[in-house]
């Protein structure tokens, strides 16, 4: 049966809309939703709101950001995750393939190791993703005569294999004290330094990146015939491959520069979406974005109302992604044959 | 009328040569089988042929132009490439897999429209297969897939089809099918190309038969006249002998096994 988009795309975005105004009530400072639908109204209508200044500072100052930051890093790392399945025909496929969240790794660590300022450990983070990449897909189009997707993977593995023993050194002579915390910290992912001034530089690259994803939607289909069939059909592969990487990879590199390595989320929520909206990738995209917004910001509400500690999001996307990624291996027909 | 012409045509990859001297015609309305064995160069030939290697020595001429001069959307529009029917497929519905056979038409950043559709289930519906418009490919039996993969090749509206061993790890009954519908899609005037194992469906299907051999070009000619018993010995390595059925329209090929002759 063929279900509406509007059910498709209109039951995850209701979902999202219901977790942003729970994330808005609770944590260690809870909101009560009289008081904040009070200061959503001030904010809309530019009246007084009525409720203590300290409130107000906790909506807005504390809670919008980590909540425009978690619902933006999770539908770009899942429309990234997509993006990447079926350019690479392979479910098991996960933004990082192609060594971005290494590369931004490195480049993040260097920067703490450094000393500089959080917004340059973003850029070089940002530079480190979109690098590794490049260098990556450089190597892959030297590479003629050989199948191009597998050349790429196989760089892409050999990439990230490079890239984290050069992590590892940096480790090695980082300041225990101060330095490797903070570096630890970052490689498990976490939404609890950023800034709406981050969320400044990383919203324009990510717009960028889906402009090509949304532009050339339907032709993703096509890709994932392969190359071979593709290229019968009519289409110039190596021009459509170029851009899906390109697009998908801006979109990973600024969402890992302001949030840190979040494994997980885009290789389980494309799953999860394609089990929902089917495989069509002009409905997938929007799907896997919904759901991967939803998603994010329902396990960093959990990263930070569940222990008095917060615990790293890598961490608990782990612990919920690993499970539920087996479980759909074992029960899901649908998902690939 | 000729849709494709070769001419000296040397076939391989990069540096490797396969195939050399291939001269080879396609007109409208005939169905051209390749046989023989393994290795003998007809997938780099049918590759060739789709513009999806390069020809390594000779000219590929496709209604009057060289097969080089045109992009990927103008030849996707004049030939349509069926492969095998795998199933490494997300699982599109079938009307979705068949639009795919669109792109060429389809603009850059478009999605298939109203005509499109209506395209897609003209093709479907041409081969008898309207009824698995919204079913998913992944879950429909080979012969299906097989003739879903038909109708996205017709759906790009090529004036030759080139088809990867059509009827390979499909059951009797769907072999028989899908040969029917290659027969009738000649019939309306459509160019195909396909490679094959089985001499008898050259014998059903064939309105002339392609002997390749180490790369070479053995034989070319209507079935009866080249696919003979010295011609599957010479190809194969293996005794067979050639039968005319007692229809007198049809010939098939047993295995000979040192019976005595066949005295019908």
């Amino acid at each position: 049966m063929k279900r509406s988009l509007a059910v498709d795309i209109g039951l995850p975005f209701g979902l999202l809309v219901l977790l942003c105004v729970v994330s808005f009530a609770v944590g260690q400072f809870p909101v009560s939703p009289h008081d904040l639908f009070a200061v959503l109204w001030a904010k809309i209508s530019g009246g007084a709101s009525g409720v203590p200044a300290a409130v107000d500072a906790v909506v807005w100052r504390i809670r919008l950001p980590r909540i425009a930051a978690a619902v933006l890093v999770g539908a770009a790392l899942s429309g990234a995750g997509s993006t990447y399945q079926g350019l690479f025909r392979n479910p098991l496929v996960s933004p990082d393939i192609l060594g971005v969240a290494a590369g931004a790794g490195l480049g993040a660590v260097l920067g703490i190791f450094l000393s500089v300022s959080i917004l340059a450990v973003e850029l070089l983070a940002f530079v480190g993703g979109l690098g590794a990449v490049a260098i990556v897909y450089l190597i892959g189009t030297a590479m003629k005569g050989r199948d191009p997707i597998l050349v790429l993977v196989l760089a892409g593995v050999a990439m990230g294999t490079l890239l984290g023993a050069a992590i590892a050194l940096v480790k090695v002579f980082a300041d225990p004290y101060n330095q490797l915390p903070a570096i630890t910290f970052w490689l498990l992912g976490s939404l609890t330094a950023v800034t709406l001034p981050d969320l400044d530089a990383a919203v324009p690259a990510i717009i960028i990146g889906l402009v090509p994803l949304f532009l050339l939607r339907w032709r993703m289909n096509v890709m994932t015939l392969g190359e071979e069939e593709a290229k019968s059909l009519g289409v110039n592969t190596s021009f459509l491959r170029f851009m899906f990487i390109a697009g998908a990879t801006l979109i990973t590199s600024a969402a890992v520069s302001i949030a840190g390595i979040i494994g997980w989320i885009g290789l389980i929520i494309p799953h999860v979406a394609r089990l929902v909206a089917g495989p069509e990738f002009s409905r997938l995209l929007p799907v896997s974005m919904l759901f991967g917004a939803a998603y994010l910001l329902l396990v960093d509400t959990l990263a930070r109302t569940m222990a008095t500690v917060e615990i790293p999001i890598g961490v608990l996307t782990a612990f919920i992604g690993a499970p539920f990624f087996l479980w759909l291996l074992a029960s899901s027909r649908r998902g690939w044959q | 009328m000729t849709i494709l012409e070769a001419a000296k045509l040397d076939i391989g990859y990069r540096k490797t040569k396969i195939g050399r001297d291939i001269d080879l015609d396609i007109r409208a309305g005939e169905v051209l089988c390749l046989l023989g064995p393994n290795g003998g160069g007809k997938t780099t030939l049918m590759k060739t042929l789709l513009g999806l290697l390069p020809a390594l020595g000779g000219t590929i001429t496709l209604q009057g132009r060289a097969i080089g001069d045109y992009s990927r959307a103008e030849l996707a529009k004049i030939v349509g490439y069926v492969p095998q029917a795998g199933t490494n497929f997300f699982p599109f519905n079938v009307i979705d897999v068949v639009l795919m056979g669109r792109v060429a038409h389809i603009g850059l950043f478009a999605s298939p429209g109203k005509k499109d559709v209506a395209a897609a289930e003209a093709a479907l519906a041409s081969l008898g297969m309207g009824h698995l418009r919204d079913r998913i490919y992944t879950e429909i039996s080979g012969g299906e897939r097989q003739l879903v993969l038909i109708a996205r090749a017709l759906a790009q509206e090529p004036k030759l089809l080139v088809m990867d061993e059509p009827t390979a790890s499909l059951d009797f009954g769907n072999q028989l099918r899908v040969l029917d519908q290659i027969t009738a899609l000649a019939k309306r005037g459509m160019a195909v190309v396909l490679s094959t194992h089985d001499p008898d469906h050259v014998f059903l299907c064939g309105d002339r038969a392609a002997l390749l051999r180490d790369g070479r070009l053995v034989a070319l000619g209507p079935p009866i006249e080249v696919v003979t018993e010295a011609a599957l010995a010479a190809l194969y390595g293996v005794d067979v002998e050639v039968v005319e059925l007692p229809d007198h329209q049809t010939h098939t090929a047993v295995p000979a096994r040192g019976r005595k002759p066949f005295a019908g």
